[in-house]
């Protein structure tokens, strides 16, 4: 062995087993992103089920989970959403300690800006609304809005000058690969398979039961089956044999080269359309909406990021001189009131978790408490009671679009 | 970006043109006929397949009319564009 390779750190163990899928387990989560992860972790945890495969067609958190722009925040407009994101910021501030994994979760402050006079009003209704439901939100003016986030451009000589911004001290980012790692380290040591490179073809039924799935590694039994698929869950409802009120569009992001550390929180601007924050290393994050066009590809159209770099510059003009090293793309799930879908199906032992389109690592820790008590119960949590699929029969919509700033 | 070919002005831009979902989506004929989960359907739920999409697009910043195209998901190209009111076109080649 040579003198640098001696030198060398040991390589960590493995985090988890790769196990061959067995022919039968008591839960089969399909999606190994977090909310197949997180579903796993607390099925074991609060349930006393361990006999848990999780299939993943690709590899562990290559989907939306390794893509995502790692904003958590819990400042949303309505009831429903604030007390469902609010738990799941709770669940975060517990996680690292829970999981014994340090995933550089970082409450550093999220601030959404306003705009215009009608932003300005938003802002503030959902600030108060926060308040009411005990979430730290308050409302800020430039002259703090500068103090807080010294290189923003707060003054009048800009296109939409800032008029001020909802500030969430408790929001902040969390590295998003760590996070499923810490997951699947703690499946594993449960006793769950997480099982990469299998792909569900197909739902096997027997009289209005799911008995298993179809995979590219054979078939699976399954005493129920929990969808955990995101961008792909349409496709899985259609082998099962229903519909989710779904559309599945890219959403891009994009990280620069490494900068000192020169921007202390996340600025997300809903009007101007991007929201930034600088990563531990020092690489700039910028994301903003989605493609508008339906989509499958993992990749978007350029005009998207050069909105969102033209934003940043307006809103951060030291920005300007900074590169970018890479774009890339996911494939979120959408629904019609941007709120997620956590729910039973029209067949009695398959579960959905989805539609948490363009903001659900946020949600996640929250997902997969109430998808697990979902799934092991039957029945729903009383915090994802309303986002069930009825809402879209009944009218009981939670209509999140817009109301909660950028929807992130 | 896409370059989207208006059946009206030629190729542009895809940032010229606004999305509008999928294609063939008619109002019901009688409304007051549906029942609840029907209107559901009807309001809240699309097809969202990979491959093939009959889908609308507006020309916005241009000759502002709509049209239909058949664009693949997969790989975002165009299959086919055609006005409205038109039946979704038999691609030639019997391509899926
Ligand atoms: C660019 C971008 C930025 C984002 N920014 C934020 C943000 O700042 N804050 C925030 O809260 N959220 C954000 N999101 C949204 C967030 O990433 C998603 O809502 C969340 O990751 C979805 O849950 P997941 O992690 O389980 O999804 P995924 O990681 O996508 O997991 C789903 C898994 O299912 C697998 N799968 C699909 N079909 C099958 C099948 N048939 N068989 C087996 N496996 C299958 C997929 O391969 C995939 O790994 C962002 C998303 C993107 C793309
Ligand atoms: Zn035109």
């Amino acid at each position: 062995m040579s003198a640098i390779a001696e030198e060398l750190p040991e390589q960590p163990d493995f985090l988890w087993h790769n196990p061959s899928p067995k022919k039968s387990y008591d839960v089969v989560i399909i999606g190994g992103g977090g909310h197949g992860l997180a579903t796993a972790y607390y099925l074991a945890k609060n349930h006393g089920i361990t006999n848990i495969a999780i299939l993943e067609r690709g590899w562990l958190a290559g989907g939306n989970m390794a893509r995502n722009t790692t904003i958590i925040r819990s400042n949303y407009l309505w009831d429903e959403s604030a007390a469902i994101y609010e738990y799941s910021m709770k669940l975060w501030e517990g996680l690292q300690e829970e999981l014994d994994y340090d995933f550089l979760f970082s409450q550093r402050g999220v601030m959404n800006l306003a705009h215009t006079l009608q932003e300005v009003r938003d802002s503030q209704r959902r600030v108060f609304a926060n308040q009411l439901n005990g979430i730290d939100a308050s409302w800020i003016e430039p002259d703090e809005i500068k103090e807080l986030c010294p290189p923003l451009n707060t003054s009048d000589d800009i296109r939409y000058p800032i008029m001020g911004a909802t500030w969430q001290p408790r929001g902040g980012i969390a590295k998003h690969d760590h996070v499923a790692w810490a997951f699947a380290r703690a499946c594993d040591r449960m006793g769950v398979d997480i099982i990469q490179g299998c792909e569900v073809t197909g739902i096997v039924k027997d009289a209005g039961r799911v008995t298993g799935v179809e995979t590219t590694q054979g078939r699976i039994n399954a005493g129920s089956v929990g969808m955990a698929a995101a961008g792909r869950s349409s496709l899985l409802a259609e082998m099962a044999g229903f519909r989710l009120p779904i559309q599945s569009h890219p959403l891009q992001a994009l990280v620069s080269e490494l900068h000192e550390p020169v921007h202390p929180t996340v600025v997300m601007s809903n009007h101007v359309h991007v929201y930034v924050s600088q990563a531990h290393k020092g690489e700039l994050v910028m994301g903003a909406g989605v493609d508008s066009y339906n989509g499958y590809g993992n990749r978007g159209s350029f005009h998207i990021i050069e909105e969102q770099m033209a934003a940043a510059v307006e809103l951060f003009p030291i920005f300007a001189r900074a590169h970018v090293l890479r774009t890339w793309g996911g494939i979120v799930d959408v629904t019609l009131d941007a709120s997620p879908i956590v729910s039973r199906t029209p067949f009695d032992n398959l579960y959905v978790n989805c539609g948490w389109g363009t903001g659900g690592f946020k949600g996640l820790p929250a997902a997969g408490y109430t998808f697990a008590h979902t799934i092991a119960t039957g029945e729903a949590h009383p915090l994802n009671a309303p986002y069930s699929l009825d809402r879209f029969t009944t009218g009981a919509l939670i209509d999140e679009h817009g109301a909660a700033a950028v929807a992130h | 970006m896409l370059l989207i070919d208006c059946p009206y002005c030629g190729p542009r831009n895809e940032n010229e043109f606004t999305y509008g979902g999928q294609a063939h989506v008619p109002y019901p004929e009688d409304p007051y006929d549906l029942t609840d989960e029907a209107w559901g359907q009807y309001l809240f739920y699309r097809d969202n397949q990979q491959g093939e999409y009959a889908e609308r697009w507006a020309h916005a910043a241009g000759c502002r009319r709509w049209f239909n195209a058949i664009r693949d998901t997969r790989t975002y190209k165009f299959l086919a564009v055609y006005p409205m009111g038109a039946g979704r076109p038999e691609l030639a080649g019997g391509t899926r």
